[in-house]
């Protein structure tokens, strides 16, 4: 018996030795991984011009010379529900535990241009996020928060350019000047498109209203980011790591183009574009798929749009989230991967992390999960070393192999897009929308075969009470919290104003003229949300969705 | 198997009520039934309840799989149930899917809703569901 074990072992380690009878390692992005890598596998890639210094030109290694070593990345949990009270009380909370900047979550409603009073906003105000109807909301939910200093991020995209307005009057409000306030509106209509599904009008005004908000931006508020480029939900929505990346960057293309054809400078604004990207899935994949899109976007602003200036090529992001990731099945592994995640994004260069709470499979992120998560990312930078010194797996054989591999598989995904005549074209067509549901089906068929190993689902299952995670409760009274307030406003409101600011809102809308400084007008009369996106649809109608299937 | 399926396919209605975006999960299972044979007529996002009833009469659909992320589940349910059944299309069968918590399947059941597939649903049970249930 023993002797057999020995000779079985033995065995077992010759045929360890023949790499042609290991199992095959394929990436989601379709690259196979051998199993050693080496200098060999490096020869082609010049370092000086292909890897380069931190905060150098093509910026592989890191956007920043020093990286975390000067200043770690900033923590940005996303919040908010219920009132604007409820998420004011919230997110003083987060800045007290040591959160450094906000991510606000608004509701549905909100996210569509509805009041909370309409029809269609019923069961939903307050459910996912604040309600948002007027400028009185907004300013509640800034309360004692002084939002020179704290970063804000507003999570919203057809109507972002109402939220920058009513955000602008805040600040004007609390005395701060426009040129302080820092912040990031999401504003990425295009993969609203392709997934998550809050879009309301056409594909073309929706790319004039991010026009609009950049040219307002780079003149009146220069520290702020006007929009942020999702490869998220498309990653989210079933795309692989190399599709978001590729379809990310068409994306800020087509953006960046809508600008340039109005004249301005591509350094004038190039420096406030940010993406925000998925982490989930292989953790060498994500982290080449960024050190090759960091090298890539260097590029293409470079020498697609002749940028001039080194901060106009920078890839900034905010990454560590990854809810295709988490399972409904034995939560609290969860915890366990946003960890990970967290380690993946450290690794790969972010600059600001957000992490996804176990519960986030169920719902938004309860008080605990949400501190998990915080607590995640202060372990890692405080205890783990990961702040230390710059990329350290930069120099890597596989990974510098796999960040090139990455490299030409994001251009090659570009090209199709272009191939078939650009994002806007393969948007409205729901070519995009078809690529990425028939992905989404492929790798949930493989989850459910078992070919992509998911513990606790397909692997390592236990017999479970699914245990129900406590949900953030739904509150019927924001509905009628919310109508309250909208009535008061509405009686107390100067009517003329109202319908003159939303006269003019009007005019510029069906003109090429920039409707920032009538949305401004249009909030400050309180107007409603509802009221001025109604303007928006009578002038450039409302999106036609194709099948995408 | 049956050859049944040759004469008339089975036709679905995949919705997405109400605001909510999330669609990959309703997309997923649109291909599932597609490979099965299934006739699939999705409808896109932002639909009310009304759309939704008038596109399986108009679809003449057997099966309606609505699916829900926001969390308003319930009410959205018993809004299409109690429709349906003032349209004397109460013998549709009903199916919700998205994210689902344990504690409301019993509801949805009391409303008539046929079966709940939850997230982490297997596929190939929707499609075994729904063709043993349609069965004449």
């Amino acid at each position: 018996m023993e002797g057999d074990r020995e000779k079985e072992g033995v065995k077992e380690k010759k045929k360890s030795e023949r790499s042609d009878e290991l199992a095959d390692v394929t990436l989601e992005s379709g690259i196979k991984v051998k199993p050693v890598y080496g200098p060999d596998d490096t020869k082609d890639i010049n370092f000086d011009q292909e890897i380069g210094q931190p905060g150098q030109f093509p910026f592989t290694r890191g956007i920043h010379p020093f990286m975390y070593r000067k200043r770690p990345w900033t923590m940005r949990q996303y919040s908010g529900f219920g009132t604007a009270k409820e998420t004011n009380e919230r997110f003083k909370w987060l800045l007290e535990q040591g959160q450094t900047a906000l991510n606000v979550a608004f509701d549905l409603p909100t996210q569509m241009g509805l009041d909370s009073d309409d029809p269609m906003a019923e069961e939903e105000v307050g459910r996912v996020g604040m309600a948002i109807d007027t400028l009185e909301d907004l300013e509640e939910a800034f309360v004692d928060i002084p939002i020179d200093r704290i970063s804000t991020s507003l999570t919203i995209n057809p109507v972002a350019s109402v939220m920058l307005a009513m955000y602008l009057v805040v600040a004007e409000k609390q005395g701060i000047p426009w040129e302080k306030v820092r912040g990031t509106t999401q504003n990425d209509i295009l993969k609203e498109y392709i997934g998550r599904g809050t879009w309301i009008f056409p594909v073309a005004p929706s790319i004039r209203l991010i026009g609009d908000m950049v040219e307002f931006c780079s003149e009146h508020v220069p520290k702020f980011n006007p929009f942020s480029v999702c490869g998220y939900h498309i990653r989210e929505s079933g795309a692989t790591p190399v599709q978001e990346m590729a379809y990310a960057f068409e994306i800020a293309i087509t953006y960046i183009d809508e600008v340039l054809s109005r004249g301005l400078d591509i350094d004038s604004f190039a420096g406030r574009i940010a993406f925000n990207f998925d982490i989930h899935g292989n953790l060498w994949e994500q982290v080449a798929k960024f050190r090759a899109g960091r090298r890539l976007w260097a590029k293409i602003l470079k020498e697609r749009f002749g940028a001039q200036n080194p901060r106009s090529m920078l890839l900034r992001m905010i990454a560590g989230g990854g809810g295709g990731g988490l399972t409904v099945q034995q939560p609290e592994s969860n915890i366990v991967r946003g960890a990970y995640y967290a380690l993946i994004s450290a690794l790969s260069g972010t600059q600001t992390m957000a992490l996804c709470s176990y519960d986030e499979a169920y719902t938004i992120p309860s008080k605990k999960a949400a501190l998990i998560s915080l607590r995640t990312m202060q372990i890692l930078a405080d205890e783990m070393g990961l702040t230390d010194t710059v990329d350290p797996l930069g120099g890597s054989y596989y990974i510098e192999w796999l960040t090139k591999k990455m490299e030409q598989k994001i251009i090659e995904c570009m090209k199709q897009v272009e191939d078939f005549g650009g994002m806007i074209k393969a948007v409205e067509s729901g070519y995009i929308q078809g690529e990425v549901s028939r992905q989404a089906y492929i790798r949930e068929k493989k989850i459910q075969s078992g070919e992509i190993p998911k513990i606790g689902v397909n692997k390592y299952v236990m017999e479970e009470e699914i245990a129900d995670v406590e949900l953030h409760p739904f509150n019927p009274q924001v509905t009628s919290e919310q109508k309250r307030k909208l009535d008061e406003i509405k009686a107390k409101r100067n009517a003329s104003d109202v319908h003159e600011a939303l006269q003019g809102l009007r005019v510029a809308a069906e003109s090429q003229d920039n409707v920032m400084p009538h949305l401004l007008q249009a909030v400050k009369s309180d107007a409603t949300l509802g009221e001025i996106t109604q303007v928006f649809k009578g002038v450039f109608g409302e999106f036609k969705e194709p099948v995408g299937l | 198997m049956n050859d049944t399926s040759s004469e008339k396919r089975i036709r679905v209605v995949i919705a997405k009520p109400g605001l909510d975006g999330h669609d990959t999960g309703a997309k997923v299972v649109a291909h599932a039934l597609k490979d099965a044979g299934m006739e699939v007529i999705y409808t896109g996002l932002h639909r009310s309840i009304e759309d939704i009833v008038k596109t399986a009469l108009e679809e003449d659909a057997d099966v309606i799989g609505m699916s829900i992320y926001s969390g308003a589940h319930l009410p959205l349910s018993k809004k299409l149930m109690d429709q349906l059944k003032d349209k004397g299309l109460s013998e549709k069968l009903v199916l919700i899917g998205g994210n689902i918590p344990q504690r409301d399947i019993k509801t949805l059941s009391d409303y008539g809703v046929a079966g709940v597939f939850s997230t982490g649903s297997r596929l190939e049970e929707i499609v075994k569901f729904i063709k043993e249930r349609t069965k004449a």
